[in-house]
């Protein structure tokens, strides 16, 4: 039995039936890691010690018999963003190359409380600030899908999470926490052919995470399939009193709405997603997956996000403002890296020139800009004026429909170097994924088919807030019709 | 009485807006649980949130935001049901996060006033602008090394309350009165100690000059004055500064300076150009404040009464002089030890040995009302022995001076010392034909008209008695035999 190919639903069962232990569950996926990161770079610190030590704990309290929790013995990897205690944590920034928190984030505490075991801390975009995973401090990660026919093309695989979307596609991980500003969880998991879901924003605790974009930041499962993304989130999501913008709503099951029927279920079709130059192979798997659904018994409804074309700019004015104010910490005082100067000034100065790379500085740049005096009417206000007309389009919507489908990217992972020169080209690949993040609400993405290339395709459906467990319906219908069973070139049993 | 700088060129009008920091009273701080209190080793109160760690979020503090409410109440200002919460951006060392989280667009608290009362008697509303919420800094030490400087997070996070004035101040005596009353009303509430050395209060004073109906001139901000003179002083020569540029064709700039106590004079800190743009935009990793109009009346139910309604039952419940009552009201501490003494005695009598010999004793001994050495019951019970002719008032002054030192009760003083007055009629008698038979010759002059003899008769006959006859008493029996 290949333990790597498992779910981490079937290893739930495969455990507590001791077909298998934690310690060779776990024990696989750090032997792939061993072998594959070097070349992936999915992971910027690997844990592989305490994730055996933590292993054979498991293996203690699964012998106890009796309730093991729900994630004893199962291998995760988690986002470089998530503050864990004692483990190095570093954003993917020089800033904090040094950084060890005397904290643990609330997210990765809840899976740790439910018998999680942490591989390793893998890679993302320098602060979640990025679309391809280039802009780490720490080196590129490499998409483990290759074109059909081309071996050595190095492709992106997405970002901000894209250190998390290769590990699970290339089984160093059965599953990996992200995080979703503008889309980092969706894209990524679109580009290397996994599942993924931001939930609604409030909950997921944000509360020992590293802030990008605060009223946009939400944590959220990556995994192989719908099922495995479901059982993650159960373990994730609740109220936290430590977050003020958290919201204090029951959370459901999420992993027997999978299985839920869809019959009399209204999936609206976005007119404004079918943007001007969209590949015709995107076009050709979202109508694949409205087939599927109208199949499955879903009625469609074409509906109308007017403001859907704002919502990219937006962004773009919204994530900059609240970054510039939230990575002002980074300062040299109290923690991370300190540039020593002849004044305050210039040491603030050399430590912020030295510890941001440049996505981040022209960020900061940016939000900067749009709060300044004279400019925070035009830009920041104006934004947020335009962010509560997308929200009401979707609100709209969802009176008339319970779901929406639109593909999760405009196009399938593209190789290092490409789009690079542009910063714009790059924020480009966020199109479809900002509008559910500046509304707040919860979208999925769930791999449909593959490109003429051989490169997956995603799919994207967005519920109403808080209605995770209807996105978890339609996306394991789709998952179910789909039946995706290709794998990466790249992968833990690929010697 | 108005308040002009003579200039050369005629008067000219001075006007002034406070813009006041209240340390809030609490347990903890604005949005962490580290501890709110004074003094401490430096960093000891410290959470990670306070310092800004990576990941940290600020979660609002409901005794905070009750302090605020309170204090909105007590200025008898408009109690916002929203309000929210901003980021005001600036870089320094001892602002761990590089924003200050305050309130700029939507504060708890509305427009509201305070009535001031000047030394003439006179009395004017002085308008409150607003009232918000904000995270006070740390305190950063330059003085400790040569080379370095050191930061102190201890304050850092602390709750703060900016009470802004409306440009209604005409003098130095008034923002002093401003100042005097508004702290009086943080005390009675216990939302700020108001204690100005320790910095729990602090004054941004903003002072422009203008020629009688004019509109407002071009003001100077004055920063961080620690204590009510200096705020009176800065005026001043602030004021006549202004005055002295524009009179020299100059125009005053609008910047931030400092008063330096010491040379009596304010200098520039900063000028609008060099003026941060702190990018206030909406914190968002806060909600907007929303609070029940429910819990706001019940805060209001449980108000304490405040110095201008206690001075006005004081007049009217016990019938004391207006200025007596505003002397004795001026503290709650103060005012709650009167009570305690006049309690089911004369008001009168009790509001003359409060505000007279026990208010001049503690300036004799360095005392506060708190640790004082005779306590209200102990007052009350000497007054208990004056009015039920136990002793009299002349005693009654030995007495009290016994009870300041050996910190006995009167009674146990009065017995004794053997100081009980002495109402026996036979005793008094004796001592009055006793003085007669010594001083034949006054007694002659006083019988031949000299009627002012009667005092130094009176005078003599207690001398004999050593103090301790009623003075009633003896008059009595002095005009009998007289």
């Amino acid at each position: 039995m290949m333990l790597t190919e498992l779910t981490i639903a079937a290893a739930q069962g495969g455990l507590r039936r001791r077909e298998f232990s934690a310690e060779e569950l776990v024990g696989a996926h750090v032997a792939a890691i061993d072998r594959l990161n070097g070349r992936l770079n999915a992971f910027i610190t690997v844990t592989s010690e305490q994730a055996l030590d933590a292993a054979r704990r498991a293996d203690a309290i699964l012998a106890g018999g009796g309730d093991a929790p729900a994630l004893t013995g199962i291998p995760l990897g988690i986002k470089d963003l998530f503050c864990t205690d004692g483990v190095r944590t570093t954003a993917a920034s020089r800033m904090l190359e040094e950084f060890v928190p005397p904290y643990e984030s609330t997210v990765t505490a809840n899976l740790l409380a439910d018998g999680a075991v942490f591989v390793g801390k893998t890679n993302l975009d320098e602060f979640a600030m990025g679309s391809a995973n280039i802009t780490s401090a720490f080196g590129s990660v490499e998409n483990p899908w290759k074109r059909a026919g081309d071996a050595e093309t190095v492709l992106v695989p997405g970002g901000s999470s894209g250190g998390s979307a290769a590990a699970v596609a290339a089984r160093l991980a059965m599953g990996a926490t992200g995080t979703d500003t503008g889309g980092s969880i969706r894209q990524p998991a679109s580009y290397c052919g996994i599942a993924g879901i931001k939930p609604t924003y409030g909950r997921c605790s944000r509360w020992g995470t590293i802030a990008f974009a605060s009223s946009l930041d939400q944590a959220g499962p990556m995994a192989r399939t719908v099922e495995d993304c479901a059982i993650l989130l159960q373990s994730m999501a609740g109220f936290d009193t430590r977050d003020s913008t958290s919201v204090d709503i029951a959370v459901p099951d999420y992993r027997a709405a999978c299985g839920r029927s869809l019959k009399g279920m209204k999936v609206g079709i976005p007119a404004e997603y079918r943007v001007a130059g969209m590949p015709a192979e995107i076009e050709v798997a979202w109508e694949q997956g409205i087939a599927w659904l109208r199949d499955a018994g879903c009625e469609i409804v074409e509906v109308s996000l007017p403001y859907t074309k704002y919502g990219l700019a937006t962004y773009y004015i919204v994530a900059p403002a609240e970054c510039s104010s939230n990575l002002a910490r980074y300062d040299g005082v109290r923690f991370g890296r300190r540039v020593p100067g002849a004044s305050l000034d210039e040491l603030y100065e050399a430590t912020r020139r030295e510890g941001f790379g440049a996505e981040v500085r022209r960020r900061i740049l940016m939000g900067t800009y749009v709060l300044s005096a004279g400019y925070y009417d035009a830009y920041y206000l104006r934004a947020q004026k335009v962010r509560n007309l997308i929200r009401k389009d979707f609100e709209n919507a969802f009176q008339t429909v319970d779901v929406l489908l639109t593909p999760t990217a405009p196009s399938p992972a593209f190789a290092q170097g490409e789009k690079m020169d542009d910063p714009v080209q790059m924020y480009l690949n966020d199109v479809f994924t900002v509008p559910a993040s500046m509304a707040g609400v919860p979208a999925m993405s769930v791999p449909a088919g593959l490109s003429a290339s051989g490169l997956p395709l995603g799919l994207q459906v967005i519920g109403r807030s808080f209605d995770e467990e209807s996105v978890f319906a339609a996306a394991s219908a789709l998952e179910r019709a789909a039946g995706f069973t290709h794998r990466p070139a790249v992968r833990a049993e690929v010697v | 009485m108005t308040y002009l700088i003579e200039g050369r060129d005629g008067p000219w009008e001075l006007v002034v807006g406070l813009e006041v920091h209240a340390q809030v009273i609490s347990q903890s701080k604005l949005f962490s649980g580290a501890s709110a209190s004074y003094g401490g080793e430096p960093n000891t109160h410290v959470s990670l949130v306070d310092a800004g760690f990576p990941g940290m979020l600020p979660v609002i503090n409901r005794e905070c935001v009750a302090q605020a409410v309170r204090t909105g109440l007590g200025l008898k200002a408009r109690v916002n049901l929203e309000s929210r919460f901003d980021r005001k951006n600036y870089f320094y060392a001892d602002l761990p996060t590089g924003y200050q989280i305050s309130q700029f667009t939507h504060p708890i608290i509305g427009e509201g006033a305070i009535e001031i009362e000047l030394a003439d008697g006179s009395t004017r509303m002085i308008g409150i602008t607003r009232l918000h919420l904000e995270q006070d800094a740390g305190k950063s030490m330059h003085d400790q090394d040569p080379a370095r400087s050191f930061i102190d997070l201890n304050r850092a996070g602390v709750a703060l309350m900016e009470i802004v004035s409306e440009p209604d101040i005409r003098s130095p005596e008034e923002a002093g009165a401003y100042l005097r009353k508004l702290r009086m009303i943080l005390r009675y509430l216990g939302t700020c100690d108001g204690n100005m050395e320790e910095g729990s209060m602090r004054a941004d004073v903003n002072v422009s000059v203008r020629k009688a109906g004019e509109p407002f001139r071009t003001r100077c901000e004055i920063k961080n004055v620690n204590s009510i003179r200096y705020v009176m002083q800065a005026i001043e020569v602030e004021a006549v500064r202004q005055v002295e540029i524009w009179e020299s064709g100059g125009s005053v700039d609008q910047e931030t300076r400092l008063f330096d106590p010491a040379r009596s004079e304010t200098r520039s800190l900063r000028s609008k150009e060099d003026a941060h743009d702190y990018r206030y935009f909406p914190d968002p990793d806060l909600l907007p404040l929303v609070i029940e109009e429910a819990w706001v009346q019940d805060l209001a139910a449980h108000l304490p009464e405040l110095p201008d309604a206690k001075r006005q039952r004081f007049q009217d419940e016990y019938g004391i002089p207006r200025y007596d009552a505003g002397v004795l009201v001026a503290e709650q501490a103060t005012a709650d030890f009167y009570e305690t003494v006049a309690r089911g005695r004369d008001p009168r009598l009790a509001a003359n040995w409060v505000i007279g010999d026990f208010f001049a004793a503690l300036n004799r001994t360095g005392r506060t009302i708190q640790d004082s050495p005779i306590s209200a019951d102990a007052l009350g019970g000497m007054l208990d022995l004056i009015t039920d002719g136990t002793i009299n008032g002349k005693i009654a002054k030995d007495v009290f001076e016994e009870m300041l030192e050996s910190g006995e009760s009167a009674a146990e003083i009065v017995e004794r010392k053997g100081l009980r007055q002495v109402t026996d009629t036979g005793a008094i008698d004796a001592a009055v034909q006793a003085v007669l038979d010594k001083n034949p010759d006054k007694l002659a002059e006083y019988r031949s008209g000299k009627d002012k003899l009667f005092g130094f008769f009176v005078g003599q006959v207690m001398k004999a008695m050593a103090g301790k006859g009623n003075p009633a008493l003896v008059n009595e029996a002095l005009k009998k035999v007289l």
